[in-house]
This record gives structure tokens, sequence and C-alpha cells, in this order.
């Protein structure tokens, strides 16, 4: 369908702020880990990027975020382990929890954070080191220099990430002569080195091939027993396949959230129909 | 679209031929550098066929008054400048300074006697000798003196490898007695210098008879002086030794006479090398080659640097920029980094960043400016006022004078644009993945610079690194501010007590070429030295930077990355 139409829609809605998450099914307060609360908005600089959000995801479970392009779900997503402070300029209204813990506390260590919140990027982006020194790397920066917490670190991540079979015999070789899919995966065992609880995963398998992304895929269903798991996807199949709550956002606007079968089964908003059946985005 | 428009030349193919152009002219202009430098910087140590001629009865060319014969070999052969009618004329070295009281010869071919002017005349019992003074001689031996009263004439058999024996014999002689002067006696004179500062810093300011009233004061000093005397002792059995051995030197003699006829006498002592360069084979040569090229590689200049070797030289700038390096290095890297990374891009980042490249552009003789003012006296007077009272008192400077450390901080601070610049870039290449993973990982922004951002980028700031040492290793005018001097046998790192002497003065390959190139009375003498030392400087950056680039290659490997 063209955009204009699209536009013609969208347009006189958003005008309406407190029209936003109509169709959310609810996630109770004791099965919550994140919550983004109190009309959570953000802004670079002068430009919001992010308006009036309440979501709640739930603990051990894996929420997709998707949306077009420029929805703010990455935004959303950076915010979550504040990944977004690099950036000159950004304000937030709002607040967001994670284990009731507000985030954005002057008192708590941006660094501590980030331990508990570990992220997987677009591209995989493994340091310019050796296999073992890439996942001991969360351990190295806080000081853990146990060679046998380390050791045994190295083994328990990558075999949670299924690459250990792959690289038990090259370690001690440099990460960067994996391929991509095996890259991506010692990057999620990196972030999970930490033992972190939750992990980000900021569109993990956009710059992998089919197979290498049917074994993210599966880890990630694996994974989720014991983290909880927050994935941005431009891959609908993807989401349906690997969801289990999905949020629709568009311009800005958390539009739908609910359990990813109802949502793409039975939507409740006409653009989030538009969008999963793909017509427009 | 018709085929015509299709047969049309791309917009634009002219300019293709433009920048081939310019990297054609470009890489023209440096081989023929580096071939000019190359061929005449080697050529020097090959040697040459010795001629022995003879001049028409009228010319005015004559080497000497008394005849028309001469010998000497060929080191240029050229059109008369001016004539147009394609005369030419030859440059002999006709050596023998001592007599002659010149090197260099210029004879127009025409003023040779006919047959000479066809085919030139190799004598093949010539001998060419080089001496510890006024250069080399060229001559026939007519006899050794041995010992006080044994007379070897140059007929008997076995004269001319007696005589490579003796000179083999003298040279051993002399590298030892060197030796000894230089390592034992220079440690002596090392320890006196210093005793002798600190009795002169006990008696300074005080009048003779200040001190003599001053007990304690002067038994202070009888300490001192007794402890003078120790090490004079031990110099005077050294010194006896040394001057036993230079009294070997002048035992036996060599009688030669010149082609013009003069007689000469010298001990063989004074004889470094003596050959027949007519007899050589190929091999010979080669060989010849390759000896006097290690020696001038390894030697100590001699005769005011226009004989002997370079090797005080070449280490000083190995030094001077081994130095540079670890200066420069950290003080770049780190600025570059609070610069890229932490400075927040503003007016003033922006004019310290126009300011530091401003920096690459200033004369580097302002930098030698400012190292005499700010290094020298500043920093190393304060360094000798609080650590070196002894040397202030007597008023001989320590580190408040010229020295290698200076020179080499001051070409640091000149080449730090450099490093800067280029580290900067090599920061800025590091991809945002690579930094959010390690942040995302709970590494603090220092912790990522410094485990991931800083290997990551470490093939680019060694990239600064060569650039700097190039530039350092070459600089010249600075260094003649700040501690180059023309003669410094004594080495910046030796086997003496500290062993790195950060305020000795020191030799610089640059600063030679200038020094043997214009500062020598004789031009023609020095012209090979200048070109054979050129061409050692451009090795030595080359090396230097080879090492540099296969350091850089060896980590690109290890970092290198096919993800970003």
């Amino acid at each position: 369908m063209s955009e204009p139409e699209t536009k013609e829609k969208t347009q006189p809605e958003s005008a309406d702020p407190k029209a936003t998450p109509a169709a959310e099914t609810e996630v109770s307060e004791t099965q919550t880990l994140i919550e983004v609360k109190d009309d959570f908005g953000f802004s670079y600089g002068t430009t919001q990027v992010l308006f009036d959000l309440n979501l709640r995801i739930p603990n051990r479970k894996v929420t997709a975020l998707i949306g077009p392009s420029g929805c703010g779900k990455s935004t959303l997503l950076r915010c979550f382990n504040r990944m977004n402070d690099l950036i000159d300029g950004i304000s937030h209204t709002g607040d967001i929890t994670i284990g009731g813990q507000s985030i954005f506390d002057p008192a708590l260590e941006i660094i501590s954070l980030r331990k508990k919140v570990g992220m997987v990027f677009q591209k995989y982006n493994p340091f310019p080191k050796t296999i073992y020194e890439n996942v001991v790397f969360s351990l190295r920066v806080s000081g853990r220099n146990n060679k046998a917490l380390l050791d045994e670190t190295v083994e328990r991540s990558l075999r949670r990430s299924a690459l250990w079979d792959e690289v038990k015999d090259r370690l001690h070789e440099s990460a960067l002569g994996l391929s991509g899919g095996q890259m991506q995966r010692l990057c999620i065992a990196r972030a999970i080195a930490n033992e972190p609880e939750v992990i980000l995963m900021d569109e993990p398998c956009s710059a992998l091939d089919p197979i290498a992304t049917g074994k993210i895929e599966e880890l990630i269903d694996e994974l989720k027993t014991d983290y909880t798991i927050v994935i941005v996807t431009h891959n609908m199949q993807q989401a349906t396949r690997v969801s289990d709550r999905t949020a629709f956002f568009y311009l800005g606007k958390l539009i739908e959230y609910g359990e990813t079968t109802k949502l793409f089964t039975n939507p409740q908003e006409k653009r989030t129909e538009d969008y999963v059946s793909g017509r427009f985005g | 679209m018709k085929l015509e428009d299709l047969k049309q030349r791309p917009v634009g193919e002219p300019m293709v031929w433009l920048t081939a152009m310019g990297l054609a002219l470009g890489t023209v202009m440096v081989v023929y550098l580096l071939w000019v430098i190359f061929v005449n910087g080697i050529t020097v140590f090959w040697p040459k066929p010795v001629y022995q001629l003879e001049l028409d009865a009228n010319s005015t060319h004559r080497v000497s008054a008394e005849t028309n014969v001469f010998a000497g070999a060929i080191t240029m052969d050229r059109e008369i400048t001016g004539a147009d009618d394609g005369k030419r004329e030859y440059q002999f070295f006709v050596g023998n300074k001592d007599i002659y009281g010149f090197m260099y010869k210029f004879v127009p071919q025409a003023d040779l006697v006919e047959s000479d002017r066809t085919k030139l005349t190799q004598p093949k019992d010539i001998m060419v000798a080089e001496r510890l003074e006024y250069g080399n001689a060229i001559f026939y031996p007519v006899s050794m003196q041995l010992g006080t009263n044994e007379v070897l004439r140059a007929e008997t058999p076995g004269f001319t490898s007696k005589l490579y024996a003796l000179v083999e014999e003298c040279n051993e002689r002399r590298a030892k007695y060197t030796a000894l002067e230089k390592k034992d006696i220079g440690r002596i004179n090392h320890a006196i210098r210093k005793i002798d500062i600190q009795i002169k810093a006990l008696t300074a300011n005080k009048t003779t008879k200040e001190v003599q009233a001053d007990a304690a004061l002067t038994a202070q000093i009888d300490a001192k002086e007794k402890e003078k005397e120790k090490w004079n002792a031990e110099y005077e059995i050294l010194a006896k030794q040394a001057e036993e051995m230079r009294e070997a030197q002048e035992k036996d003699s060599l009688t030669y006479r010149l082609v013009t006829g003069e007689e000469k006498t010298l001990p063989i002592g004074d004889f470094v090398h003596i050959y027949q360069p007519n007899q050589f084979g190929f091999g010979d040569k080669v060989g010849f080659f390759v000896s006097h090229f290690w020696g001038f590689l390894s030697e100590n200049p001699r005769e005011a640097n226009m004989e002997g070797g370079i090797f005080p030289a070449i280490f000083g700038t190995f030094v001077m920029t081994v130095l540079m390096s670890i200066a420069v290095m950290p003080f770049g890297v780190l600025a570059a980094i609070y610069l890229r990374e932490y400075a927040k891009d503003g007016l003033f980042v922006r004019g310290v960043r126009i300011a530091v490249n401003n920096l690459a552009g200033v004369p580097s003789i302002v930098f030698g400016a400012f190292g005499v003012g700010f290094f020298i006296y500043i920093a190393g007077g304060t360094i000798d006022r609080l650590f070196f009272p002894d040397y202030v008192a007597s008023k001989v400077p320590y580190f408040g004078t010229g020295g290698i450390l200076w020179a080499s901080l001051t070409l640091a601070l000149m080449t730090v644009p450099v490093v800067v610049v280029s580290t900067e870039e090599a920061l800025a290449a590091v991809p945002r993945a690579v930094r959010e993973g390690a942040l995302a990982c709970g590494a603090s922004k220092w912790q990522t610079i410094q485990r991931v951002v800083l290997p990551a980028s470490a093939p680019g700031l060694l990239t600064g690194l060569i650039l700097a040492m190039a530039r350092g290793a070459g600089e010249v005018a600075p260094l003649m501010l700040v501690g180059v001097v023309k003669l410094a046998p004594e080495l910046p790192i030796d086997s003496v007590a500290p062993f790195i002497h950060l305020d000795y003065k020191f030799m610089h390959l640059g600063f030679h070429i200038y020094d043997v190139g214009f500062q020598s009375p004789d031009s023609e003498a020095a012209k090979p030295m200048v070109f054979a030392t050129t061409f050692l400087l451009i090795l030595l950056v080359v090396v230097m930077n080879l090492a540099a680039i296969i350091i850089r290659n060896h980590l690109k490997k290890k970092y290198s990355t096919s993800a970003f």
C-alpha cells in the first residue's frame, strides 16, 4: 500500500497522546521484570523519539519489539542499559525500573546496570582479542582474574551459546577468524558470561545468513529459561518464532502490546494489522 | 541511443592521465634521488685503478713542479665547462696531500702526452696507502727499516707480504691501545673528573685563605685528593702500557717514493691499510669493498671527520631516534586520547586541534631555540640545581647544557603533532560497535579505551611513530642548538656506569653531512664522504621504519578484522 495513505491514517491518531497501549493483555506485577512507566518519553536534543510509553516486560520470557525503521524500538532497547548515555543532549521523562529499581536513579552505577543487563548488537562486534579473552572480558573489567573462575566461565558461556564444540580447540586464537554466525554467538556468550538478568538483542540476526539465524533463534529459545530477553527485530517471522510477547511501535509510540500469537493473528489495531500483514513498513 | 554516442570517451578520462602523471613524476624523482645517492655513496668503497701518466711539456696542470709525470685514480671524467668542442677533462685523485698540498687535480685530456690520451697505463707495483694523517698516499715502495739496523729493499722477494703483515700487526696493536685508552682510561678520567668537580664545589666562593683556615674543609679536600691520587696511580700504569704500545708502532718504518720523485719515510704504525689496486682481481675488489664499507660503518672518524668511519654518528642518530620515540609516543598518544575520547567538542578543542596541526608546520629551528631556552636552561638548569649542586658550584653544567636527552626531547616535541594526528585518526577508525560492545559488558570508558580501542588502533599508532621517526631522524637544524657536536667519540651508551649517558653530547648523521660537506676545507675530498654518509642516513631511516612497519603488520594481522 502506498505511503500517503498510511500517513493519513496515523496522523490524526497520533495527535491524541492518551490513545496508546490499548491492547495490553496484562502482565501481572509479580511476573514483571522491566517496567516502563509514568508515560516514559525520550528525546535526542529537541527531537522527541519516544512518547508516553507504559509497558511491563515479563521475567524469563522473550519480548519482541517490532515496528518500522525509526519507530524508536532500538532507542527504547538502548534505554534499558542506558547505552544512549553515550550521546550528547539526551533527556527523558517518566521512569524505567528493572526488578523494581529505577535505572535512572543517580545512585545507581551505570556499570553495575550494564552487568545486569547484557546486550547483543546488530552487527557482531567481537573485540580484537582471542576467543577466550572475548568471553571473559566482562569479568576482567570488573577485576575478577581468577584463572579457575575464568576457565569455568568460558566453558559455561560457550556451551550455553552452543559454540563450545566449535571453538574449544582454538580458544586462544583470534575471535576475528570466526564466521559471522559464530561471532554473533560469541557475542552472546560474552553477554551471558556476566550472568545478567536481561539480555537485550538489537536485530541480532540481520547480518547473518538463514542457517546462522536459525541457530541463534534456537539459542534464544534455550536462553529464556534463565534470562529475560528483549529482542528488536525487523523480521516478523522471527518475532513469531522466538517471542512470547510482542510490542508494536510506530512513530515513537507503543501501538499494541500483547502475546505474540494474539498480536499476529488477531491484532486489535488497524496499524498493527497493516504492519504485520506487510502492508507498510 | 545511436551507436556513435557509445563511442564517446567517458567524461573525465584525461584526469586519469593527469593523476597518473603526478604519481609518475613523484616516483621518478624519488627513484632518481635514491639512485644518485646510492651510486655515489656506494662507489666510494669500490677500489679504483691507479694510472701513471705524463703531461705535455708545456702543460700548466703539473702536479709537481719538478716533473710532468704523475699518478692518480680517475674520480671524474667530464666535458670541460663552456667548451663546445667536446674537449674532456679528468679529475684525478693524486693523494699525498702532505707533499702536494692537494688531493685532487683536474687535468684536461688534451694536456696528456699523445700515448696516454688513448691508453692509460696502470703500473702493477704502485701502492695506495691509507694513513692516519693526510689521507691516502700513492707511491712505489723503496725499503723498510726493521728495528734500528735491518733494511729490507723493495726488490727483495717477500717484501710486500712482510709489509702487509707489519701493517696488520700495527692495526691490531692500535685497536688494543685505543680500547685501553677509551674503556679503562676513560673510566678513570670519568672518576677523576667527578672528584675534581667535588673539590671545586667544596672550595667554590671561598678564597684560599678561608679554605686553609677551615680545618674540616681541608680534611675533606685532602681525602678527595687522596682518592684522586689512587685513581691517578692506576692511570699511570695504564697510560704507560698505552705509551709502550704507541712506541712500538714507531719501531719499523717504510720509505717510499712518489711517482713525482719525492721520497718519504713513515713509521708503519702510521699506515692503516696498504694495497696494490692494479693487481686486484674481481674477488679482491669485492673483499676490499666489503672491508671498507664495514670499516666505514664501524670505525671512529679520523682527521676532522674526513677519513675513517662514522660509527659514532650512526649510533648517535639511532639512540637519539629511539629516545625520541620513547618520549613522543606516550605523550602524543595520551594527548590524542584525551582530545578524541574525552574532550567535549567545542571551540576550545577545535582551537587545540588547529594549534597542534599548525605545530607541525613550525620551522624546526624554532623548536631548537625552544629546546635551548626551555629544556637546557630551565629544565636542565633546575635539575642541576636540585640534584647536582656540586656541578653548579663548580660552574660545570651537567644537564644544563646540550645533550642527547634534550635533543631527543626537542625532536619529540617537534614530532608530537604527527603522532597526535595519526593517533586521533586511528582512534576514530575504531568502530563504534566495538566500543559499545565493551561498554555493554560493563567496562568503564577508560577500560574500553585501554582494553579494546587502543589495541585495535595499535597499527595506526605505529604509523604515527613511523612518520615521527622519519621526520625526527632526518632533522638537523634544531639539533645543532641542543647537543649535536662535530666530534664525540664517547658514545651515549657505553660500559662506564651508569651506562646510559643522557647528558652526553653526540654525533648525528645529518649534522655529519653538513659538517663534512660544508665545513671542511677540502670540498672535493668531502664529496665521497657526504654521499656515503647520506646513503647511510637514508639506510638507517629505512631500517628503523622497516622495523616499525614489520611490527605494524604483525599487529594488523593480529587485530585484522573482516567484521568491520
